[in-house]
């Protein structure tokens, strides 16, 4: 069932019941965050269904970036930033913002992809190899199991395979951001962030970054933000919309582009603003 | 009183005694400016004589080493001057074997490079990676604070402070050593190498830091596998730098290390480093013209030709390995 947050929400038998009941692989609960004294996100309810695509859009500034990174806590890295309320992840029903949860054991399990392809100043199999290496994986075998895994999950293990130790820099953008996609996928995460991962790139490559994340949520969860409203409605199975640092509205992609609930998303959806 | 005259108004056309619009014609007012011209010129000129002063003083000594050095070399064969194992140039049987000083230029330097480029690095690391804002505003500057202090003061340091605690740990060091003045250089140059290996990991984008950090790493991960190889070409070119300063540098050595000529491999000993010869026989009152005068140049060509070399590979390096964000 699609949680539809806002108040004059449509009736609940206008979503169209999923064969199953679907479970959450993480849920937002009462979330807010604070870069130092700025509320940046203001009580946040969200849940990210397993193995589906959660789209974030909204205009520029909405918060979408900020709530995607809360995920695996690069907030962390940067002093001043504060973050309220849980965001849980199932099945173990850990709250991951915890104090004593260690931000390290969350980035292991929930990946990211950012903006700009950000390949390492090593080779191609290195770059995703790395992931494990951290971990401290050396067996020469398995590492090379993963990583050819990994790109063959990317779909780039043809274009490369000969040429695994190039300096990762030779690649073009579109293949230099799918090189970051095997790397985040080469440590099987549970939960893939992508922050508007397509945005660098040409018409092909987002073509074929947006056939491999139908591709991926066959074994992972993904959680992407974009500023492009047309991605949204073609990869994602729900969306939600952001503005000023609120969930505007939350549903399935279909209802939210067809038939919005609040006026707001409607008008954002339609061009009328943002 | 008139009223104040407007840009637009002088500007337009004003209407002469007898009726007619007279304006000057375009094609006068898009003229080039002779006077602006000229000061432009004269500009430039400025400009390209300040520049052309570093590379003239450059050519100049250039010109000094190569023509002295022609003179010194029509009586010494180049072949002794590399294989000879004593210099020994103002006694009557004089020797002009260049290895003796190089040998101890090199342990002069290796020993500083040895306590510069590990310590050097570390810092760099912490500075870029670790220290929180307040700590690093304070710690850089009284960092390269030690780059100011005169070398002089260093040599005597050398000799009369790190010397005497040296010999606690080897009773058998005596006053002068390579040791101790390669040990103080190593420090002195400590600044070169963290300033500027800090500065070219300042400038790795967070986000491949972020990357980093996505997958897992730890910061020391994240600093030692992906910011350091990122900033590769700036933490070699600090490398060099500091190299350069230890084989040039004069008044620790000259100081701290003795002035005897003595061709060795071992620290503990004293030697003389082609710097501290040439110091000695400036100072020295040889006269202009004869065989030990112009040793100096000999030596100082050797040493121009050494940092020339650290120069060229730190060139190639930057050049080599220069990265593409």
């Amino acid at each position: 069932m699609a949680a539809v947050l806002q108040e004059n929400a449509v009736p609940a038998s206008a979503v169209p019941a999923p064969a199953a009941p679907l479970a959450p692989k993480a849920e937002a609960k009462a979330f807010n965050f604070y870069y130092g004294a700025f509320h940046a996100l203001k009580n946040i309810n969200l849940p990210v269904y397993e193995k589906k695509v959660t789209a974030m859009i909204g205009p520029s500034g909405c918060g979408k970036s900020t709530f995607l990174r809360s995920f695996n806590r690069m907030h962390d890295l940067y002093p001043g930033n504060r973050y309220e309320g849980e965001i849980r992840m199932y099945p173990d029903n850990v709250n991951i913002l915890a104090p004593d949860v260690d931000p390290i054991e969350v980035r292991m399990r929930v990946s990211m992809v950012f903006q700009k392809p950000n390949p390492f100043p090593k080779s191609i199999y290195e770059n995703v190899a790395y992931g494990l290496r951290v971990r401290g994986v050396k067996d020469r075998q398995s590492l090379d199991e993963k990583v050819e895994a990994a790109l063959r999950g990317a779909a780039l293990w043809n274009e490369v395979k000969d040429r695994l130790n190039d300096l990762a820099f030779n690649l073009s953008g579109g293949q230099q951001q799918r090189m970051c996609i095997a790397r985040a996928l080469a440590t099987d995460p549970e939960i893939l962030l992508f922050d508007e991962p397509t945005s660098a790139l040409d018409p092909i490559a987002t073509g074929s970054i947006e056939e491999l994340v139908h591709e991926l949520k066959k074994q992972v969860t993904i959680l992407i933000v974009t500023h492009n409203m047309q991605q949204a409605a073609r990869v994602s199975d729900y969306t939600a919309y952001m503005y000023l640092g609120e969930l505007i509205e939350f549903d399935v992609t279909n209802n939210i582009f067809l038939k919005p609930a609040n006026k707001q998303t409607e008008d954002y959806i339609t061009g009328r603003f943002g | 009183m008139e009223p104040p005259v407007s840009i637009t108004e002088t500007l337009m056309p004003v209407p002469d005694a007898a009726g007619v619009h007279t304006h000057a014609p375009a094609s006068d007012r898009l003229k080039a400016r002779f006077s602006r011209n000229l000061k432009e010129r004269a500009i430039e000129g400025v400009l390209f004589l300040a520049a052309f002063s570093s590379v003239a003083t450059t050519l100049g000594i250039v010109y000094i080493l190569l023509s002295e050095s022609w003179v010194f070399f029509q009586h010494v064969p180049l072949k002794d001057f590399l294989t000879d194992t004593q210099w020994t140039p103002l006694f009557d049987d004089a020797h002009f074997g260049i290895m003796v000083l190089l040998s101890g230029t090199l342990v002069s330097s290796l020993v500083a490079l040895l306590v510069a480029i590990p310590l050097g690095t570390i810092i760099a690391i912490y500075l870029s990676e670790f220290a929180p804002f307040a700590v690093r505003e304070i710690a850089k500057p009284v960092l390269e604070l030690l780059a100011g202090v005169p070398t002089v003061i260093y040599g005597y340091f050398a000799l009369l402070f790190v010397t005497p605690i040296l010999q606690w740990f080897f009773p058998d060091l005596g006053g002068f050593s390579l040791l101790a003045a390669g040990l103080v250089m190593g420090v002195m140059i400590i600044p070169y190498v963290s300033s500027v290996s800090e500065d070219a990991m300042r400038a790795v984008p967070m986000a491949i830091r972020e990357g980093s950090y996505a997958m897992g790493a730890t910061r020391f991960q994240t600093a030692v596998r992906v910011v350091m190889p990122s900033a590769f070409s700036g933490i070699a070119a600090a490398y060099i730098l500091g190299i350069s300063r230890a084989v040039g540098e004069t008044m620790v050595v000259a100081v701290a290390a003795g002035m005897q000529p003595n061709l060795t491999w071992n620290p503990a000993e004293p030697a003389a480093t082609i710097t501290a010869y040439i110091v000695q026989v400036a100072l020295g009152d040889l006269p202009h013209g004869s065989i030990g005068y112009q040793t100096i140049f000999a030596a100082g060509l050797s040493l121009f030709v050494i940092t020339l070399f650290f120069n060229i590979l730190g060139h190639w390096l930057r050049r080599r390995y220069r990265e593409v964000y």
